[in-house]
């Protein structure tokens, strides 16, 4: 196994522990104000230093990234869940069902990056729901792209010729033989969505359209970090740093896979 | 349809059918580049009635401002909103045919010349990004597939961080370390070229980081190729196969990917002029999005689509220019 992907286990190893028992790795309450601690920098006692009320930073990164996390998984989910029906749709439809769906994936790569997402926030309003719903929605055409073509080239193939004049249905076509050919680009598609999801999101956060403070989540942090950044940046710098983290980590990881499904 | 086309190709002299084919695929393009402004105008149209509230409040100054009934009925009035929901759809495609994008409610000021004043800032800060971020991925792919087994290691991780770096920690970082410890640079976009500095590179590297990837697997693809074994296999070295074969079909990917790209630089440029303070078109999109001012939010988001879909076609033209294999297409 190459380092990289060894360094990228090791962070997601750390990042999964710090999301499932955070008080192993920090035992202080995230939410613990202390008014005379306000605003220290990093010293031995707050290795990340302290937010405007004294809270210590290393608890609060580390107890928010369950949910920071989530909120990535779940905008992915929801992308890729919306891709599979179009891609399937497109893949396996009638003609007309393809062109339709292709033109409207092309109305929607219009709207770049987080764009959509921002349409999306207009008409309902910002919040962590809703921003996790307009990241997942902003990233479902890019994915929708990629299995569309995937489930045609399944299509073409001979074994799913055979199918055909076996006259297997085209439910059991789907469900037996194409989503398991597609799958492997599926998870390949997961792993490297899950860090341009968190990305995303704490993008929108950061913007004040995401999670609000002072909940223990990386974009409200970020968010409250904010209005500081110019003379207290520890409280911006360090959750942005485990967001990178969890991106790197989970797109080395991704690659990974994809390599190995290549080769093999 | 395919049949008649090649009997053109019989009959006519080679280059006439090339140039045929060329002005149907730009008549095919354009037609696309319609479809696609006229569904995006009536989705964001329709999507953006779906918000709760009445507009007229909004035009008044949002729910706060306690406007008087007569005040919300002129207002209804002013803007047609006392029409029916199909006739108002009408009257503003119409008004879009000629150009016209209405009137911003926040900035008391028309969305044509809102986005003017905005338009060009941001122009300016995505297109050096995108030559910036071009310049630094070739760099480092081509770094990477000559410079021996670290070089490889080092470069592919490298654009793997780069491309996870959100835009803002970016900014807060060049920030701490240009303007506050070394105090290089200004922390904020002043006039002149020294402002802009910090806000390229921010926009430069994340979009590197994907470039290079790319053109890193393309390289590597071509130089595993046919044609670079002939060239080999005429004599050629090393280098002349590296740099006058194999860079070319690498450029292939990338210049597909610059609508793209072009398109991700103005979603970033939302933040990033936000973070530093320059006056642009995304720092207003988001501003628009805040105060709910649906006419800036449209218009905005027409401008985007429409300089996305141009950039998208030039690149596709520029495509065909280099692989010749696409002019059959």
């Amino acid at each position: 196994m190459k380092i990289t992907s060894v360094l990228a286990l090791a962070i997601i190893a750390f990042l999964a522990l710090a999301a499932l028992a955070p008080s192993v790795l920090a035992p202080g309450d995230p939410l613990a104000i202390a008014p005379l601690d306000s605003f220290q920098p990093p010293s031995l006692a707050h290795i990340f230093g302290t937010d405007e009320s004294g809270r210590d930073i290393y608890t609060r990164v580390i107890h928010g990234t369950g949910a920071s996390l989530l909120i990535g998984i779940a905008a992915t989910a929801i992308g890729l869940g919306l891709a599979i029906v179009f891609g399937l749709l497109a893949g396996f439809g009638p003609r007309w069902v393809d062109f339709g769906t292709t033109r409207l994936l092309e109305v929607l790569f219009a709207f770049p990056g987080l764009l959509f997402a921002l349409l999306f926030i207009v008409i309902y309003g910002p919040g962590v729901v809703t921003s996790t719903i307009a990241v997942g929605l902003s990233t479902a055409p890019g994915y929708a792209r990629i299995i569309r073509s995937r489930v045609i080239q399944v299509r073409t193939s001979p074994y799913l010729e055979a199918a055909v004049v076996l006259g297997r249905g085209s439910t059991t076509r789907i469900v037996r033989h194409v989503l398991p050919n597609v799958a492997g680009s599926l998870f390949v598609l997961a792993t490297l969505g899950v860090g341009q999801s968190i990305v995303w999101a704490s993008s929108l956060s950061y913007l004040g359209l995401g999670a609000v403070p002072p909940a223990a989540e990386w974009g409200a942090m970020l968010s409250a970090g904010r209005t500081y950044i110019a003379s207290f940046w520890w409280m911006t710098f360090f959750p942005g740093l485990f967001i990178v983290l969890s991106a790197a980590a989970t797109t080395l990881l991704g690659r990974a896979i994809q390599q190995k499904g290549r080769e093999s | 349809m395919a049949g008649s086309l090649s009997v053109d190709l019989v009959a006519a002299p080679p280059r006439a059918g090339a140039r045929g084919r060329l002005i149907r695929w730009v008549l095919l393009r354009l037609g696309g580049v319609l479809f696609v402004l006229w569904a995006v105008a009536t989705v964001t149209f329709f999507a953006l009635r779906l918000i709760p509230g009445d507009p007229a409040e909004a035009i008044l100054g949002g729910p706060g401002s306690q406007a008087s009934a007569e005040a919300l009925a002129q207002a209804r009035a002013d803007y047609g909103l006392d029409q029916p929901l199909f006739t108002q759809y009408l009257v503003y495609l119409g008004h879009l045919a000629v150009g016209d994008l209405g009137d911003s409610y926040a900035l008391r000021e028309s969305v044509a010349s809102v986005i003017l004043t905005n338009l060009w800032p941001t122009l300016l800060l995505a297109v050096l990004s995108l030559a910036v971020a071009l310049a630094i991925a070739l760099g480092l792919a081509v770094w990477s597939t000559r410079g021996g087994r670290i070089a490889a290691g080092v470069g592919s991780l490298l654009e793997v961080v780069a491309a996870a770096v959100p835009h803002f920690w970016l900014a807060i970082s060049l920030i701490l370390l240009f303007s506050t410890f070394l105090g290089w640079l200004p922390p904020v976009s002043v006039p002149g070229p020294l402002g802009l500095v910090l806000p390229v590179v921010t926009l430069a590297i994340p979009l590197a980081g994907f470039l290079g990837q790319v053109m890193r697997e393309a390289l590597l693809d071509a130089m595993d190729s046919p044609f670079v074994l002939s060239a080999r296999a005429r004599g050629e070295g090393d280098g002349g196969v590296f740099w006058r074969h194999a860079l070319r079909h690498a450029a292939i990917p990338a210049i597909g990917l610059v609508g793209w790209a072009f398109g991700s630089l103005i979603s970033g440029a939302v933040v990033v002029e936000t973070i530093f303070a320059r006056q642009g078109l995304g720092r207003s999109l988001l501003g628009a999005v805040q105060s709910r001012d649906v006419p800036l939010v449209i218009g905005v988001l027409l401008v985007v689509a429409l300089a996305y879909m141009v950039v998208t076609t030039l690149t596709d033209l520029a495509d065909r220019a280099i692989d010749p294999r696409l002019k059959r297409a």
